[in-house]
């Protein structure tokens, strides 16, 4: 149990120490200050500008932007769609993959393009590896560069007076490419692979069994159609297996990215539950730290550029406090496990030999300390990896991810996108407090009038509607109820948090849900296309609203945004939409589920 | 509003294939060849070689069920459990009928391969893993089976108490993670004994 808390406490303490730096690195970046020991990029960044035939210096509207971002999304979901298509005929496809169906190809590239990463398939059973370089691992970088730079350009909407642009699309992404996620992920790969993670184009091992094993398998007919008998049960036999086939492919690279760019798509079926994706407690530790650290340290970097750093801090303050409460819920649920196996006589006991708690569907050398701190983590980021599943989590165990989504991904949240979302929030809480003492609100220096809070409406309730008539879609129909896997208010939370997962942008998964069907590959697929563009274009919108405007001086009046008591109420607001939105629903699936299985004991 | 459309369709284009030469052909390429360099073992797998075959991998679970082996973790892949090429969890709920059912199976065989152990079993031997190809067991549940192995193989217990304790890991840097016993490897370190 203290164990647990030293882990957590080492984490929380690293990610704060590099997130600083990071933090202000990012802030010069994007200032066109490149720091000097990456100066020897510039080359590069130029060079890219040049292939592209964009202009450095173009300083665009927010119009502007907002349609070089959509274009560049909606290519690159081109290219993701024709790749899964056609990746039968195309190189790199040692596995001998087919070209995967029209909707699973829909859902996956709307899905890679919004930073997503939902996956209707498992990676080692449908994709080849050209698919998952040239198509998957291009839009993790991108989509989280997109993320960054609608972020970046929110906050020269604080920074700039008077101003027509609020910046170059095409600069921030690259930048975001060249001098952040490129260097970072270079790096964690490597050490990745260092720690057990594959990174070849080699076909699939075939390795001897030390014990073979005997299996009972449907026997074929000659029709390679499964037998029945004649009261037309299925016929099986006997079949002894004495080998094992071993998918590898290069996933380190792939891996970095996933994490640091807050993407989540694993490169195989179970994710960095996978033991080539996620060997060991020290490349679980380095991969926790990059699902948080970009989002955290943006925290900074707005600091940073706005030349306030206690406004940075107090945003980071204010998901660090849910994040914390949120994972004690998470890890104590966990630990004290299924009263079930207790039942049944076995030793649940945490202590030096075993993590005890509820074990189903968790790997060995992550216990319960490090799967509850990445569901917390993977769900507070919109980064949707898992390294457990979360569907057999106890039924808080699996509230607290799912709540995290419906939370709209701001507790740290996506690339980007976990800042820009809590930033709309802070924009609800000063408008809230406006109304309480009678002035029109300001955040940061400027006034925020009717056309911001008619674009904060939007961005805080399109989401909200998303997963909640979403949900309500998949329930009432016979093929949303068809793909649950668990009996009674399990199956509804399985519903639930696909669609809270696809309608945040997050990607997790309670993943006994059958959700490569037409009718989840669609629902889900629009469900990712509204969350994040109905996200980013009012976002671009109030920077371009707020970058026009003059500042207004600081006053006695003002509502200092950088004290503890900003903090409560920015956690209030978010807490109070979120739970205002999902209690109901919540009501329906986890907690009744909660009461049923004490109940059961 | 055409020109703008006109002036933003090329240069989209034309980097998002800059960038994606960049992000996924050469980013994955730069890895490969560094990893080769570093790591070439790791990066193929940490495939384990004995007699000049491959056994299978130091990271990858493998199925057992005599008595003399030490058993992993129960694996929910089908159609064979351990099937390293389709990794999944089971999924079940924990209220899930079938978890409770599967839990039971799994501790009547550990019951009959060892009716004299009435110990309670540690909770991670009956409970699937959740990638089902997980290659540790906690040391409390090697432990358990340590008595069963030795009788099954006519060893002293204490030799395999012994093999059990050269094969724990702690946790890693003394903090990280749980302490575990890889399955495989100590398996074929039985074999090895005579």
């Amino acid at each position: 149990m203290s164990n647990a808390w030293m882990q957590f406490g080492l984490y929380a303490l690293v990610l704060t120490l590099l997130a600083w730096p990071l933090g202000r690195h990012m802030a010069q970046v994007f200032e066109g200050n490149v720091p000097v020991f990456m100066r020897w990029l510039r080359p590069l960044e130029r060079g890219i500008y040049r292939l592209g035939g964009v202009s450095e210096d173009e300083n665009m509207s927010w119009q502007r932007y907002a349609l070089a971002c959509l274009l560049f999304n909606f290519l690159g979901l081109l290219v993701v769609y024709a790749l899964a298509r056609l990746q039968a005929v195309l190189p790199l496809n040692p596995a001998a993959m087919v070209g995967t169906t029209p909707d699973l190809a829909f859902n996956t590239a709307i899905s890679f393009a919004t930073n997503t990463n939902w996956q209707a398939y498992g990676g080692e059973t449908t994709m080849s590896y050209l698919t998952q370089m040239l198509g998957l691992g291009v839009q993790n970088f991108l989509s989280a560069a997109v993320g960054i730079s609608v972020l970046i350009a929110l906050l020269r909407g604080f920074i700039l007076r008077e101003s027509r642009g609020i910046g170059n699309f095409w600069v921030d992404a690259v930048r975001s490419t060249v001098y952040v996620l490129m260097p970072l992920s270079i790096l964690l790969a490597v050490t990745l692979v260092g720690q057990g993670v594959v990174q070849t184009f080699a076909p699939y091992h075939e390795t001897q069994l030390v014990q073979p094993v005997e299996i009972s398998q449907p026997k074929l007919g000659a029709d390679g159609q499964p037998m029945t008998d004649a009261s037309g049960a299925p016929v099986t036999e006997q079949v002894t297996v004495t080998t094992q086939t071993i998918a590898v492919g290069p996933a380190a690279s792939q891996v970095a990215i996933k994490q640091l760019g807050t993407n989540g798509g694993g490169f195989f079926n179970v994710n960095s539950a996978h033991p080539l994706e996620n060997p060991t407690p020290l490349s679980n530790f380095l991969e926790l730290l990059a699902i948080l650290l970009i989002p955290a340290a943006l925290c900074f970097t707005a600091g940073m550029m706005l030349k306030d750093g206690r406004q940075g801090r107090a945003l980071f303050a204010s998901m660090a406090v849910v994040f914390v409460a949120l994972l004690a819920v998470c890890f104590t649920a966990e630990q004290a496990g299924n009263p079930l196996f207790a039942k049944m006589g076995l030793d649940v006991q945490a202590s030096d030999v075993q993590a005890g708690g509820n074990m189903e569907g968790k790997e060995t050398r992550f216990g319960i300390a490090n799967s509850t701190l990445w569901a917390t983590a993977t769900t507070a980021a919109s980064n949707g990896s898992v390294n457990a599943m979360h569907d057999s989590f106890t039924p808080l165990g699996g509230l607290v991810p799912m709540w995290l989504m419906q939370l709209g991904e701001v507790i740290f949240g996506g690339a980007g996108s976990g800042l820009y979302g809590m930033i709309v929030f802070a924009l609800v809480a000063v408008f809230v407090a406006g109304l309480m003492i009678g002035r029109t609100p300001e955040y940061l220096g400027k006034k925020i009038e009717a056309f911001e809070m008619k674009m904060v409406a939007i961005a805080v309730l399109v989401p909200c509607i998303t997963v909640l008539a979403g949900t309500a879609i998949a329930v009432v129909l016979d093929v949303g109820r068809a793909g649950v896997a668990n009996p009674g208010a399990h199956g509804f939370s399985e519903i639930l948090y696909a669609v809270s997962s696809a309608g945040n942008n997050n990607g997790s998964a309670f993943a006994g849900l059958s959700a490569n069907t037409p009718f989840y590959n669609t629902l889900l697929g629009f469900a990712m296309l509204l969350s994040r563009y109905w996200l980013i274009v009012p976002v671009l919108a109030i920077a371009g609203s707020l970058a026009a405007k003059q500042r207004v001086p600081e006053t006695a009046g003002t509502l200092p945004t950088h004290t503890p008591l900003f903090v409560v109420l920015l956690v209030g607001t978010v807490i109070i939409v979120g739970a205002l939105s999902f209690l109901p629903a919540l009501a329906l699936g986890p907690i009744v589920e909660h009461l049923q299985m004490w109940a059961a004991r | 509003m055409f020109q703008e459309l006109k002036t933003s369709v090329l240069p989209a284009v034309r980097l998002l294939l800059v960038l994606s030469v960049l992000t996924g052909v050469l980013y994955p390429l730069l890895v490969t060849g560094i990893a080769q360099g570093v790591f070439p073992s790791q990066r193929e797998g940490s495939l384990i070689e004995r007699d000049g075959r491959i056994v299978g991998s130091t990271l990858i679970g493998q199925p057992f069920s005599d008595p003399k082996y030490f058993w992993s973790r129960p694996s929910a892949t089908g159609p064979m459990p351990d099937n390293a090429a389709a990794s999944s969890g089971s999924n079940q709920g924990p209220l899930n009928p079938a978890l409770a059912e599967a839990v039971q199976g799994r501790i009547d065989a550990l019951r009959e391969a060892d009716p004299d152990n009435k110990a309670p079993i540690p909770v991670d031997l009956v409970t699937a893993s959740g990638s089902g190809l997980d290659p540790h067991i906690s040391p409390a549940a090697a432990q358990w089976q340590a008595g069963r192995v030795a009788r099954a193989r006519g060893l002293e217990a204490a030799r395999v108490a012994q093999l059990v304790t050269e094969y724990t890991e702690g946790r890693q840097l003394g903090l990280l993670g749980e302490p575990r016993v890889n399955v495989l490897l100590l398996n074929l370190a039985l074999d090895a004994l005579k």
